[in-house]
This record gives C-alpha cells, structure tokens and sequence, in this order.
C-alpha cells in the first residue's frame, strides 16, 4: 500500500462516521418532529 | 445561560441554527480537506502519509471539547436542574463517541505507515480509547433506568467524574515516552508551516461547526420525542 492509499483511507472512515452520524441525526430528528405535528392536529 | 434553558426559545434560535452550521461547517470541512490534500505540500519527513493530519487533528480536538461541553452540561444539569442540560448532556454523548472513534480509526490509519504498527498501548492512545468508553458509558448510563431522570443524574456524574481524563489525554505526551508526537500547536505559538496550518484550522472549523449541527439536531429529536411521550400520557390518562 502507498502513503496516498492510508490517506485515502482515513478519509473514507471519516466520511462514513461522520457522515452516517449526521444522517443519523437528521432522520431521527424529521421523524421526531413530524410525530410531534401528527399528534398535534 | 439561564434564559436559553426554555425549550420554546432554545427551538426558535436552533431551527435556523442547524441548517447554517450544517452547510457551512460542510463547506468548511470539504474546501479545509481539498487545500490539505490536494494544494498543501507533504511533509520532508512523513511524506504523502501527513495528509491524514487535517481529519485526525480536528477530531481529536473536538472529541475533547466535546466532553468539556459534556462535563458543563453534566454540572448544568446536576446543580441547576436546567431543563435543557440533560437534553444537551444526552445529546452530546453519542456526537462526541463517534469523533472520538473517528479520530482514533484515523490515528491508527496513520500509525501504520507512520510507526509500523496499528496500535501501541502508550499513554495518548489509551486514553484517548479511554474518553471514547467513557462516551459510551454515559450512554450507556442515560438509558439503563426506567427513570428518565436518574439515568440522566447517574450519567451526570459519569460524565463529571471522566472530566479528570482530559488532563491526562492533554499532558500524556509529556508525561510518558510515547510514539506520539507531542502537541504542535500550543497557546505559545504553533510549530507546524502556515501551508499546512490554515488548511487545518479551516477543516477543524468546519468539522467543529458539523458536530455542532449534529448536536442541535440530537437534542431537537430528544425535545420531540419527550413531547410525544408527555402527549401520549397525557391521551392515556383522559
């Protein structure tokens, strides 16, 4: 493996953790707010 | 502090607040990541291999502030009773445990073309694994009572209690022989080329501003969902 082949690495390890916890946060907040205005109306 | 502790004013200011940190934490981070990788110059001793500096670095300090902000919720919510401090203490934990197991992927990524090795069990290393049990352990802690409450007291003092950590993860390269380098940037100045610096404290900002999203977005969901649970209560018991 070359240098550039562990940076590549790395970032893709980033992207995916930070990514999906972002995602993560982001759906469940949708879906924690869209309950609230379900039971609202 | 104390006027932001209603959860009414806390959502009017953090609705707008998610979507401008998220987009320019995002264009920070990518426009930091394309200067370090692509423009910045490699470094005479670590070759290509010090690109990963300008991910693994701000995540390590962001896993630290993290659980800094961590501990003043922690104390918020122990002393004061804030209604907001427990949402932020719950909020902060799971952010916090996912930079803190970024940073250490990247770290032992880098450790292998670096130092030969993937992992050494030297001070920094551990106890930097260390902060990340210790977020998984106020979790962990936050949702093992029926209680709500006490699951968020008993993770308050977890989290008040690991506080002693950061010390120890800051001063380890100093205190120990290590294969970690000790700190480059301290509040004396900073060691590192201003080629490489800028780009790194443009990805650091712009990751610092994505966890802050992501914390405005934890502790949106949380306040929703304790809004649902009181409703439904509220249906079950008319």
């Amino acid at each position: 493996m070359t240098q550039m082949d562990y940076v590549l690495a790395a970032y893709i390890v980033a992207g995916a953790g930070i990514g999906g916890l972002l995602l993560w946060a982001y759906v469940a907040m949708r879906r924690a707010e869209h309950e609230v205005k379900e039971l609202k109306r | 502090m104390h006027r932001f502790a209603n959860p009414a004013r806390f959502l009017k200011i953090a609705r707008p607040a998610t979507a401008i940190l998220f987009w320019l934490g995002a264009g920070l981070a990518a426009f930091g990541i394309y200067w370090g990788v692509f423009i910045a110059p490699a470094d005479y001793l670590q070759g290509e291999s010090v690109r990963m500096l300008y991910v693994h670095v701000p995540t390590a300090w962001l896993s630290l502030s993290g659980y800094a902000g961590l501990g003043i919720a922690a104390f918020a919510a122990l002393v004061w009773r804030h209604p907001l401090a427990e949402v932020a203490l719950m909020a902060t934990a799971p952010v916090g445990a996912v930079f803190s197991a970024v940073c250490l992927a990247t770290g032992s990524i880098w450790g292998r073309p670096t130092w030969g090795t993937w992992w050494v069990w030297d001070g920094r290393l551990t106890s930097m694994l260390v902060l990340f049990f210790l977020y998984l352990g106020v979790i962990a802690l936050a949702r093992a009572y029926d209680e709500p409450g006490q699951g968020a007291k008993m993770a308050s003092i977890l989290a008040l209690l690991g506080l002693v950590n950061l010390p120890i993860i800051k001063f380890s390269v100093e205190w120990w022989n290590t294969l970690h380098q000790p700190a480059s940037i301290t509040l004396s100045g900073s060691s590192i080329d201003p080629a490489m610096l800028w780009p790194l404290l443009t990805s650091a900002l712009g990751f610092g501003f994505l966890m802050g999203a992501a914390i405005l977005m934890r502790m949106r969901a949380l306040i929703a969902e304790q809004k649902v649970s009181a409703r439904r209560a509220r249906m079950a018991a008319a």
